[in-house]
């Protein structure tokens, strides 16, 4: 079985958000990078198929240079090979066509992005390339088993889950759920040593379509101080006459 | 070049995320001179939508869309926008309209933007502000498409009423069989679900143990609210997985969110930020969260708690 994990490099969940001095970029200055959380839980899995059925993981990123940091970091966890699509993220659309080009080209049994991204967070990418691709797709996908070209999936919905059926080939939108947080793999000496060695290519694609553009950032107006209260009348009080929201 | 409607329901009733969102495309169409068409997948006679500001229903019902399938939801949904010429179509952020959006803008090559938080900036081009850095940050995009896709954030705007009479018209649509198949659902049929809560009660590991739940759960059922947790909460196996928020869990956007016990890690806070009110109580005044918070007691969880379920209980009966 080919898997391919998109991986999407993000700015660490405590990092301070800050933009450029005429706010249309996100100042990268002293943040830390990381695979999005979302991703890992599907590349730990995608591990897990490796080593119970058998799969070669490759491992994908729409970016510049700077994100190959984080593909090696991929690859010490355990992917085979990494590819970087040699253009800027600039949106959901031209992030989805350039994966796709990738998913086509290499012909994937399964595809794992992650359900959505802490930076930007549009959801849109695993469905759209599914889409392009003509894959079946599963979003929110808690728990994945395929036996064959059969898969038998987990969604997780509004107030429960559901138990579905499909076929190979497939692009799920994945989260934690997938495996749990304490079976991520984390990457150890042996894996770095060999990432650096492991391929990772950079190709370019034609697509680079965006749909949409940011003209600006704003931050939220800095937040006032706490309301503390001593006991739940006065709470209540002021959530009923104050907040509203009672 | 109408506003069309993705007016989602569940078992027949159109909730009040649907009733936000035809209200928020009234009020597009009316800046855009045009027209709002709810499409629907289930029996709209009894919902009265005109009265949100729907000027006309399509409705697409037919037996292979009485389950939500989102392949067959996007394709039905773009036999109705082409049909309609519709210039815009609006969706909801609910789990079956992100599964559903992507092979919406796909299939009719739109842009779309989700989680956006007010009207349109301005209208040529279309330009929306949404939430990004997970609600640290606003974004304004401006759509460079010839169909455009808004994906609303829940309780960022609210229902409004119009004296509209919307006519019903039903639409047929040719569906080819889904690549995926729901076998089975499981729902926890009787609680108030996070995504739709008005009112979020949520426990952290102040509470000691999963023993001590029942007051929360008490907390939960006097306010009608859905009862959460967080995450070392749900890792310790003390609550269910689905009660989990946080950034690796579910998100919130209700109006008022209570954090019981929970010191307010980062992740905890990027999945909560978008409700509108939120209540600390916790022993620790140093706890992070009484610095995200708009309220707040520095107590007993075992004390003000059951204090609170009490002094609820009198002001419903006074308030009755």
């Amino acid at each position: 079985m080919k898997i391919l994990v998109c991986i999407s490099h993000v700015p660490d969940t405590t990092s301070k958000i800050n933009f450029n001095a005429d706010q249309t970029a996100f100042d990268t200055t002293g943040v830390q990078y990381v695979i999005n959380p979302n991703d890992e839980f599907g590349l730990t899995r995608a591990l897990w198929f490796k080593e119970k059925q058998g799969a070669t993981i490759h491992v994908v990123n729409v970016g510049g240079p700077e994100t190959e940091p984080t593909l090696r970091k991929a690859l010490a966890i355990g992917a085979d090979e990494a590819i970087r699509i040699n253009q800027p993220a600039t949106d959901g659309y031209s992030v989805a066509q350039a994966l796709a080009t990738v998913v086509q080209e290499g012909q994937y049994d399964l595809v794992i992005a992650g359900r959505e991204s802490i930076d930007y967070n549009g959801g849109m990418v695993p469905g759209m390339v599914a889409k392009i691709c003509g894959y079946a797709f599963v979003n929110t996908c808690i728990s994945i088993e395929i036996d064959g070209t059969t898969v038998t999936a987990v969604r997780e919905i509004d107030g429960g889950k559901e138990n579905l059926k499909t076929t190979l080939p497939l692009v799920i939108g994945g989260q934690k759920g997938l495996v749990e947080e304490s079976d991520l793999r984390i990457p150890n000496m042996r894996g770095i040593m060999q990432a650096r060695t492991k391929p990772l290519h950079v190709k370019q694609t034609e697509n680079s379509n965006t749909m949409s553009q940011t003209l600006r950032y704003e931050k939220p107006a800095p937040k006032q101080a706490v309301t503390l209260v001593e006991n739940a009348e006065q709470l209540i009080n002021l959530l009923h006459n104050e907040a509203k929201v009672i | 070049m109408p506003i069309l409607v993705y007016a989602e329901s569940d078992q027949g009733i159109f909730k009040k995320i649907t009733q936000e969102l035809i209200s928020f495309a009234r009020a597009i169409a009316d800046q855009m001179n045009t027209e709002v068409v709810a499409a629907v997948t289930q029996d709209p006679s009894n919902a009265n939508l005109g009265q949100f500001g729907a000027h006309k229903v399509l409705n697409l019902e037919q037996p292979s869309l009485s389950e939500f399938n989102a392949e067959l939801v996007a394709e039905a949904l773009t036999q109705a926008a082409r049909a309609t010429g519709a210039s815009t179509v609006i969706v909801s952020s609910s789990a079956n309209s992100r599964y559903m959006a992507p092979l919406l803008v796909v299939a009719l090559e739109a842009g779309y933007v989700p989680n956006v938080v007010g009207l349109p900036q301005s209208y040529t081009p279309l330009t929306v502000a949404h939430n990004v850095f997970t609600n640290k940050a606003t974004a304004f995009t401006s759509l460079q498409s010839s169909i455009s896709i808004l994906g609303l954030s829940k309780n960022a705007y609210g229902v409004h009423h119009y004296d509209t009479n919307a006519e019903i018209t039903k639409q047929e649509v040719t569906l080819s069989p889904s690549s995926v198949e729901v076998i089975s659902l499981d729902k926890a049929s009787n609680k108030v679900m996070i995504a739709d809560a008005e009112v979020v009660v949520s426990a952290g590991r102040g509470l000691k143990g999963p023993e001590n739940w029942g007051m929360i759960e008490e907390l939960a059922e006097v306010m009608g609210a859905a009862t959460a947790c967080s995450k070392p909460v749900s890792d310790l196996g003390w609550r269910p997985h689905s009660e989990h928020v946080g950034q690796t869990g579910k998100p919130v956007s209700s109006n008022l969110y209570i954090a019981i016990g929970i010191s307010g890690a980062i992740q905890h806070l990027a999945g909560i930020n978008s409700s509108k009110v939120k209540v600390v109580i916790n022993t620790d005044p140093e706890a992070p969260f009484f610095k995200a918070a708009d309220y707040g007691i520095v107590g007993d969880a075992f004390e003000v708690v059951p204090d609170l379920i009490q002094k609820l209980k009198e002001f419903k009966a006074q308030n009755a």
